[in-house]
């Protein structure tokens, strides 16, 4: 079973943020909610396995309980 | 026209059990002759158990309840000697269409799977299974089986005794008492039975109301079921279009739990929604108007000593996947055969206790399926809400959303996966006949597979030499080749060259071997009957 990958892998890292931020541009808060929606659901499917998925599940879960606590 | 269900089936008429001098005792007697009753009286009686069934009623139930029956179900009828019938009287569909708010956002065909005598499901009205559940246990009354209905008797106390319990019955023409050594509970969703004896359904998960109407179409409709998220005649909540034998289509509209329900049911409030549904020019009429209201939960327990409950007694689920008398007829086929037994003294009383687990286990994974549907079409939190109306909104153009669109998902068999009466796999072979699993069926010849099964347990031997088990004269065996038979191969052998399969009489996988072993048959075939130590009792 492949692991999440949480090591560097964009070879690009900043052209990739500035597409993410950019599609949003000029959206109302609940079409950029929207969207997002979307691309997550569209990256799940991509990915697919369904072990590394809950992996990220449990590691974007991690980063918001320590930044609330 | 007098419709079925406004005729008398099972009309009331005095039995000698009613000028007893002392209460008559019954070895079985059902309270309820709703689909779930009647299906118990059914294969009791065939299994040569004498049962009474017992009804405040004497006909079938009236109006529209349920409608999608599943291929489970029709497996099970046709081991009750209706599947036939059923079949040929219901409609089969494979098309439908999803919209979301105003569009229409894709439609999908379901291809049958081959390879297996009965359609995934069937559209039916529930009336027509009640009445030919009452045909058959009739007919099978006529044949000299030990079955009666009686109508018109109402159960208005019960009292339980360490091995009995005690009626006390209503009729036209007075009260009268029987006692029972088991009573089956099959008295519907209020069970008065659950209330005398002061249980309660535990784990309430949710509520809510649906609008159901049955409407007569004057012109060709197309045979699709049609479904809708937050339609703008249904803001918030969704509505269901279903068509049914005699040319008769069922709605269900989603209203909520905060709602009025006789301002719900009044025509002028129904018939402007209908037409933003079928379109303005649809001529329709209205033949059938409730409000039906639910709760999903079940008791916490199936079985009090000798009082057994089932189908809506036992546990209610929400309308989305039909769930409700599917279920109800997977209690029945669960219990019937282990009742059997210990009542011919083959089985401990002990062996009810796994009707328990697997039913429980059952209710579970249907109270899950449906929560889930109801949290796609009614989402509870906005993020919720964002993500299904994603969802649905990516549906539209791509299909890798489709799967996720859940508008219900049809009911399909429990496998009682770790059940007490399994026996463990031994050897590599393929999943969707594991022990707990209910056995796949396959062509056969010109026949099919699950036809060939016995009454009592089975042993397949498919390939493999098999002699009689010993001291077991219940067990069939049915030695079979899946040489020239491709399906058979792939659902039963995988990769094995022969296997030996060891079949419940529900149809369930028990235990499965590559080879023969007369000591593991044995002892699967005590384990699968609550008698094996080290098995589900120790
Ligand atoms: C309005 C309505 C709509 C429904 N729609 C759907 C649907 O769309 N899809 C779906 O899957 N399911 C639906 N259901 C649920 C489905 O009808 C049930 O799951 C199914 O009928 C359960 O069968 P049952 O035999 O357990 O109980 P029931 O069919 O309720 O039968 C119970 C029987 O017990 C009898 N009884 C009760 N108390 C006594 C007493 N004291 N003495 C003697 N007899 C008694 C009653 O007369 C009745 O005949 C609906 C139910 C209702 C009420």
């Amino acid at each position: 079973m492949p692991d999440l990958n949480l090591t560097r892998n964009l070879a690009d890292a900043d052209r990739f943020y500035a597409n993410l931020t950019a599609v949003h541009d000029g959206l109302s808060k609940a079409d950029s909610d929207a969207l997002n929606a979307r691309l997550i659901l569209i990256l799940a499917n991509h990915i697919g396995d369904e072990f590394v998925l809950e992996q990220a599940l449990i590691a974007a879960s991690e980063v918001s309980r320590q930044s609330v606590g | 026209m007098t419709k079925i269900f406004e005729t008398p089936l099972y009309p009331y008429s005095r039995h000698p059990d009613q000028d007893a001098a002392s209460p008559a005792r019954h070895k079985v007697i059902v309270l309820g002759a709703g689909p779930v009753g009647l299906a118990a009286a059914i294969d009791l009686a065939q299994r040569g158990v004498p049962v009474v069934v017992l009804d405040e009623n004497d006909r079938v139930s009236s109006g529209s309840r349920a409608i999608c029956f599943s291929k489970r179900t029709l497996e099970i009828l046709d081991r009750l000697g209706c599947g036939d019938i059923a079949a040929e009287t219901g409609v089969t569909w494979n098309k439908g269409r999803v919209f979301f708010d105003e569009r229409d956002i894709f439609e999908f065909n379901l291809l049958p799977e081959e390879g297996h005598k009965r359609p995934a499901f069937i559209n039916l009205q529930q009336y027509y299974l009640e009445q030919f559940l009452v045909e058959r246990a009739q007919a099978l009354a006529a044949e000299g089986k030990p079955i009666e209905i009686r109508g018109r008797n109402r159960v208005e106390a019960i009292g339980r005794h360490s091995d009995h319990v005690r009626l006390e019955v209503e009729t036209p023409e007075g009260p009268y008492e029987l006692q029972a050594d088991w009573l089956i509970a099959c008295d519907g969703a209020n069970s008065p039975t659950r209330r005398m004896m002061g249980l309660d359904f535990v784990g309430r998960v949710f509520e809510d109301n649906f609008l159901i109407a049955d409407v007569v179409m004057k012109a060709d409709f197309p045979t699709e079921r049609w479904f809708w998220f937050d339609p703008p005649f249904n803001r918030g909540q969704s509505a269901l279009l279903h068509r049914q034998p005699d040319n008769v289509w069922r709605i269900d509209l989603q209203l909520g739990w905060d709602i009025d329900r006789e301002a719900e049911k009044q025509p002028e409030r129904v018939i402007p929604r209908l037409k933003a549904m079928l379109g303005e020019d649809v001529e329709f009429e209205l033949e059938w108007v409730s409000i039906y209201t639910f709760q999903c939960r079940r008791m916490e327990k199936f079985r009090h000593g000798r009082v057994i409950f089932a189908g809506d007694a036992a546990h209610q689920v929400s309308p989305f996947g039909a769930r409700g008398a599917n279920s109800g007829l997977q209690d029945t086929d669960n219990l019937c055969w282990k009742l059997a037994r210990v009542l011919d003294g083959s089985a401990p009383e002990s062996l009810l206790d796994s009707y328990d687990w697997e039913r429980v286990y059952g209710a579970d994974e249907n109270i899950m399926n449906s929560t889930r549907s109801t949290e796609f079409i009614t989402p509870k939190s906005e993020i919720s809400r964002v993500f299904r109306d994603a969802v649905l909104d990516l549906a539209a153009r791509h299909d890798f959303a489709r799967p996720m669109v859940n508008s219900g998902r049809l009911s399909v068999p429990c496998i009682y996966d770790d059940g007490p009466l399994n026996t463990e796999d031994s050897a590599e072979m393929p999943a969707c006949a594991r022990p707990g699993a209910p056995l796949p069926d396959a062509p056969l010849g010109d026949g099919w597979l699950l036809d060939a099964l016995g009454r009592d347990f089975t042993l397949l031997a498919i390939d493999t030499p098999c002699p009689e088990p010993a001291n077991q004269a219940e067990v069939t065996v049915l030695p079979l080749s899946a040489k020239d038979n491709p399906i058979l191969a792939k659902r039963l052998l995988g990769a094995q060259s022969g296997a030996l399969y060891l079949i419940r009489p529900d149809h369930h996988v028990a235990a499965r071997w590559p080879n023969h072993d007369a000591l593991a048959i044995e002892t699967a075939l005590r384990r699968s009957v609550a008698m094996q130590q080290g098995g589900w009792n120790a």
